[in-house]
């Protein structure tokens, strides 16, 4: 499984990418297997604001849903459509093409509290 | 040894091997775990066993005296092909499970998609489940649907849906969070005020509930409505009690209703005292992810052979759970096979035949009672095979004089239509034969010669 | 395809939209006997349907040839043991299918005056006190058509209670091994789940319920004996705790299959439950329907009953639709009684004695099951099961076979499934429920066969993860069929 340096991880298994006031999310390599086959993502609308920790949006495999956390404050700018025919994606490419939403942050400090690879990795349970 | 035993295979020494293995001595000890208070020391309190054939014969004599009838009011009396009882006997069918494993079930869950695609083609729209309850609960489910899709409080509901469809959707609302907005009917034509339905059309509208044919029997025009629905970003929700009035009617879908909600009981399923029936469930594709029960899907198995699957169940209960689009689990799965094989049967030319013999003999009907003096068509706009009938005499004795004679003369109003105390809804269908209805309008002009 | 089959008895079948011919005719109906009207002459043409074309034109023959091939793709009770857990799979009595064929029942119209209907009221009435009998609760209702509409049914008279006494309770506490519907049911009746975790015996503490219960609680929701197939021994005491706090405690009556007889839930402090007829009562599943979910209640419900409510006055029955607190109607008419009509013809066929064999014998088998078994699947709880138990993949795991991969392979072995990965609270669960219907041949028939599974799983893996191979279609591709959508035909 791979885990970028460059990325900030949330407990939540989403990753950010900080780009200025903007961030891009998607979910963790890790998250992807554990869902297996993604089918559909609900994806939210542009301009919707959501507080850090909401829900904003939904992930499903065929036999499991579950929620899109957002680890920081912000408001969705633009979305990724591709998922829409290519729910698979977020499968074979969870950090490049199956990124799922840009945010305009305003409150940068959250990113502190966010996780390096290194101890995102250290969170999850070991491989036997 | 009871005759019950027939269904229960295990044999005095069975039992006792069985025992053995597990190391108890008794059956009572498998309920050790039982705190005493709680264990029964008498026998339930019910009659003693019976025999088949006393069974039979104890229930025969329950049976209620079939008479001629002209009831309908959302559940009809309608020709079942012998076929269609004799294919839903087979056991494979009646007694298989949930198809939750596919590869032991593509029986039933190719006739499944086999209805869905009949459902679309009937009410002209693009998905359907698998089915619902009843029409009743499938329209309740429409509203809460409209609900989750536009996040809005308000209904409108007109007067003239099937009176217990309206209270089964007041039931599954709740008031704190919803409002109901009854819509009259206009006095001479029967149908929904439309004036009344504009007025009250605003932005906290979710959904436009309206039926057609109507509880009246009345075809509702529903041109141009759903454009003004739309407009105010509303979804408009028809419901139907007659299925078989699509034979001959346009569908809703093709006035641009966005969910179809209704009774398929006409498609082959016996009247059996008002249950079970066959609620129908039909809307748009882009709102399937908000559909309640369960969807079938065509695909491919590994060698590339097509097949079938329940599908998108992450909307269902068993896996989304407190956010599932419903509860439903299990619904009228064989009751859906009786209207696939119904409609299978007649085809095409079949169910337009169907229809307009409905339409024929409801008419027949229509012009003997209009003939009649003190019996006057109750409203004016153009019915399907049931229609209102004012009489200048207590509908109530009206019907006992035709009880007597073994007819069941109608539906009186009153009971649902206060204001409606003289009218009775007559439905005719294919069922009746001429002398019956012959009979039917000798027999209500001699009432009303009193 | 062409028109060469070649797969033997178990044959090829398209579509019946694939089949037929234009003009074919599948059916005689009633004759004309009155002249035809002219749409167009009473019904404004823009009214008008204007093309039938999306319905199939086939000769009976066909119809007929159709749906026996698609039966015979099919398993059901009647082909063989169908272990599956909480479904309650026995066999579906033939006499009950002839109850209900009966003409003076099935073409009886709803509406019919109720002087007409007596003998149909009283069928109800009894049956209901039956139900109330068998649970040990005070009144019952026959309205819902299913096990989630029942409990709807209860969960929203339980919420009208609540609103008369002028109490807003929010809470509903679920448990984690309750079934899916007891959660979407509490959030349809306006209730917010909370859930509740049973302890290392896979049932629920009266401690844990003491410290979650309060009066934001409007129900406890419980399933007894629950999905681990164990008994909830603590539900007496649980249930005190619950009414001290002035909540509910709603029993999901699912499982009842191993109580007739044994025990009353109304004796436990229930205060409404719902019951299956399609499960307990015999009535056969139908391939998903129909079912009935019958709701009984305490006394202090009795007052919310959907309407109309059977009475009887005298020797007369009729139908009382003037009870000014009810939560209303949960369908049109009065209930499925095309399916109460088996499960009456279950009761008066077994009678209390023959109840109480059939939840001994169901005790029995599932006991038998899990002692012979357990050797070679891993038991979650390994205590005295009631009606099912549940088995886990662990054991296989190390040869990376999964519950589904041994679930397919018993396909190959003239088998149906149990049911798999339910409940949640067991990783990779297998739930056998085999039902008092099942002969202890049959049995260890089915208990050779998973034992055989289980060496595979140890010597030749593949054989499981490549299973089902005798069968029509193998392993189908869901995660298509969920990412495109293909939910009807079409024509091309």
């Amino acid at each position: 499984m791979k885990f970028p340096e460059e990325l900030l991880y949330s407990e939540t298994h989403e990753w950010i990418r900080e780009e200025g006031n903007r961030v891009t999310l998607g979910i963790t390599d890790y998250a992807q297997r554990e869902l297996r086959d993604i089918v559909y993502v609900e994806l939210p609308e542009i301009g919707a604001e959501f507080k850090k920790g909401q829900s904003i949006g939904v992930v499903e495999s065929v036999k499991t849903v579950t929620d899109i956390f957002t680890p920081v404050t912000g408001k969705v700018i633009s979305r990724n459509e591709e998922l829409k025919d290519h729910p698979e994606y977020i499968n074979t490419d969870p950090y490049g093409k199956g990124w799922i939403v840009q945010m305009e942050i305003q409150q940068k400090e959250e990113l502190k509290g966010l996780l390096t690879a290194q101890a995102y990795q250290g969170l999850l349970p070991k491989e036997e | 040894m009871k005759d019950f035993n027939r269904y229960l295979p295990h044999t005095p020494e069975e039992i006792q091997e069985m025992l053995e293995e597990i190391g108890l001595e008794k059956v009572e000890d498998l309920f050790k775990m039982i705190p005493p208070p709680y264990r029964l020391t008498k026998p339930l309190n019910l009659p003693s066993p019976l025999s088949e054939m006393d069974l039979l014969r104890s229930l025969e004599s329950l049976q209620s005296p079939l008479y001629s009838s002209f009831l309908g009011g959302g559940a009809y009396h309608h020709f079942i092909p012998s076929v269609v009882s004799h294919l839903v006997s087979r056991s494979e069918f009646y007694t298989a499970y949930t198809p939750y494993q596919p590869e032991v079930s593509q029986g039933t869950l190719q006739a499944i998609f086999e209805f869905q695609t009949l459902m679309c083609e009937l009410t002209g729209m693009e998905v359907s489940n698998a089915s619902m309850y009843d029409g009743a609960s499938s329209l309740a489910e429409a509203v809460l649907m409209a609900y989750r899709i536009t996040r809005r409080r308000k209904i409108l509901l007109s007067e003239t849906v099937h009176p217990e469809y309206r209270r089964v959707i007041q039931t599954y609302i709740d008031p704190e969070h919803h409002e109901v907005v009854s819509i009259p009917y206009l006095k001479e034509e029967g149908r929904t005020d439309p004036y009344s339905l504009f007025h009250h059309l605003d932005r906290e509208v979710s959904a436009v509930v309206l039926q057609s044919p109507n509880f009246f029997g009345i075809i509702e025009d529903l041109s141009g409505i759903s454009e003004r629905v739309h407009q105010e970003g509303a979804l408009l929700i028809i419901g139907f009690s007659e299925a078989l009035a699509y034979g001959v009617l346009k569908p809703p879908g093709l006035f641009g209703a966005d969910i179809v909600a209704g009774e398929g009981q006409s498609l082959g399923i016996p009247l059996s005292y008002g249950g079970p029936y066959l609620g129908i469930f039909t809307t748009r594709e882009k709102f399937i992810r908000n559909m309640p029960g369960r969807l079938v899907g065509e695909t491919i198995d590994l060698e590339g052979r097509r097949g079938f699957v329940l599908t998108l169940a992450t909307r269902e209960q068993h896996i989304r759970r407190e956010r599932a689009t419903s509860n439903i689990c299990t619904n009228e799965g064989l009751c859906a096979l009786m209207a696939t094989i119904f409609l299978s049967c007649l085809g095409k030319e079949g169910l337009r035949e169907l229809s307009l013999k409905n339409l024929s003999k409801a008419e027949y009907a229509k012009k003997l009672a209009s003939e009649i003096r003190g019996c006057r068509i109750g409203f004016t706009s153009p019915t399907f095979n049931e229609f209102v009938l004012e009489l200048e005499r207590d509908p109530q004795e009206v019907l006992r004089e035709l009880r007597r004679e073994k007819i069941l003369g109608g539906l009186s109003l009153a009971r649902f239509y206060p204001e409606l105390s003289n009218h009775l809804l007559v439905t005719v269908t294919e069922m009746n034969r001429k002398e019956e209805i012959d009979k039917w309008a000798e027999l209500l002009r001699k009432a009303m010669g009193r | 395809m062409g028109r060469i089959r070649d797969t033997g008895l178990i044959q090829e079948e398209p579509l019946i939209f694939e089949k037929g011919r234009r003009g074919r005719r599948g059916c005689s109906l009633p004759e004309w006997e009155v002249d035809e009207v002219n749409p167009e002459r009473v019904i404004p043409s823009h009214l008008l349907r204007e093309q039938w074309d999306g319905f199939p034109e086939v000769s009976e023959v066909e119809v007929v040839r159709h749906f026996t091939r698609l039966s015979q793709w099919n398993y059901g009770v009647d082909s063989g043991l169908y272990p599956l857990g909480s479904c309650t799979m026995k066999y579906n009595p033939k006499l009950n299918e002839e109850v209900a064929k009966l003409q003076g029942f099935s073409k009886l119209h709803p509406y019919t005056p109720e002087a007409l209907c007596q003998g149909i009221l009283r069928l109800m009435d009894e049956l209901g006190a039956f139900l109330a009998e068998i649970t040990g609760m005070d009144a019952v209702t026959l309205q819902p058509a299913a096990g989630a509409h029942g409990e709807l049914t209860g969960l929203m008279m339980i919420r009208a209670c609540l609103r008369d006494r002028g109490e807003r309770r929010s809470r509903i506490l679920v448990p984690d091994t309750a079934h899916g519907t007891n959660c979407s049911s509490s959030t349809l009746a306006s209730f917010q789940m909370v859930g509740i975790k049973s302890d290392e015996r896979g049932i629920l503490s009266a401690k844990q319920v003491k410290e979650q219960m309060n009066e934001e609680v409007a129900a406890l929701m419980v399933t007894n004996p629950n999905t681990l197939g164990l008994f909830e021994e603590e539900l007496g005491e649980i249930s005190e705790i619950v009414h001290q706090r002035g909540g509910f405690v709603y029993c999901d009556g699912a499982n009842l299959n191993a109580l007739m007889g044994i025990v009353k839930l109304g004796d436990l402090g229930v205060d409404v439950v719902q019951l299956n007829l399609h499960k307990t009562f015999s009535t056969p599943h139908g391939g998903g329907g129909p079912g009935a979910g019958p709701v009984a209640v305490k006394r202090e419900l009795v007052p919310y009953l959907p309407i109309p409510v059977i009475e009887r006055q005298g020797e007369k029955y009729y139908l009382n639709w003037n009870r000014p607190k009810t939560i209303g109607k949960m369908r049109a008419f009065y209930g499925n009684v095309g399916v109460m009509l088996k499960a009456y013809a279950y009761i008066l066929s077994m009678g209390g004695e023959g109840l109480k064999r059939v939840s001994e014998l169901a005790v029995l088998n599932a006991n038998y099951l899990m002692k012979k078994l357990k050797d070679h699947y891993h038991l979650p709880y390994d205590r005295p099961c009631m009606h099912e138990c549940v088995f886990t993949d662990r054991y296989q795991e190390k040869n990376h076979v999964t519950t589904l991969d041994i679930a397919k392979r018993l396909i190959d072995y003239g088998f149906h499934p149990p049911t798999i990965y339910f409940p949640l609270v067991v990783k990779g669960a297998l739930m056998i429920e085999p039902t008092e219907t099942e002969s202890k041949d049959e049995l260890d028939r089915l208990i050779e066969t998973m034992i055989l599974i289980a060496k595979e799983a140890e010597e030749n893996p593949d054989l499981l993860r490549q299973a089902p191979q005798r069968v029509k279609v193998r392993r189908l591709d869901e995660v298509l069929a969920a990412r495109k959508p293909k939910l009807r035909w079409s024509p091309k």
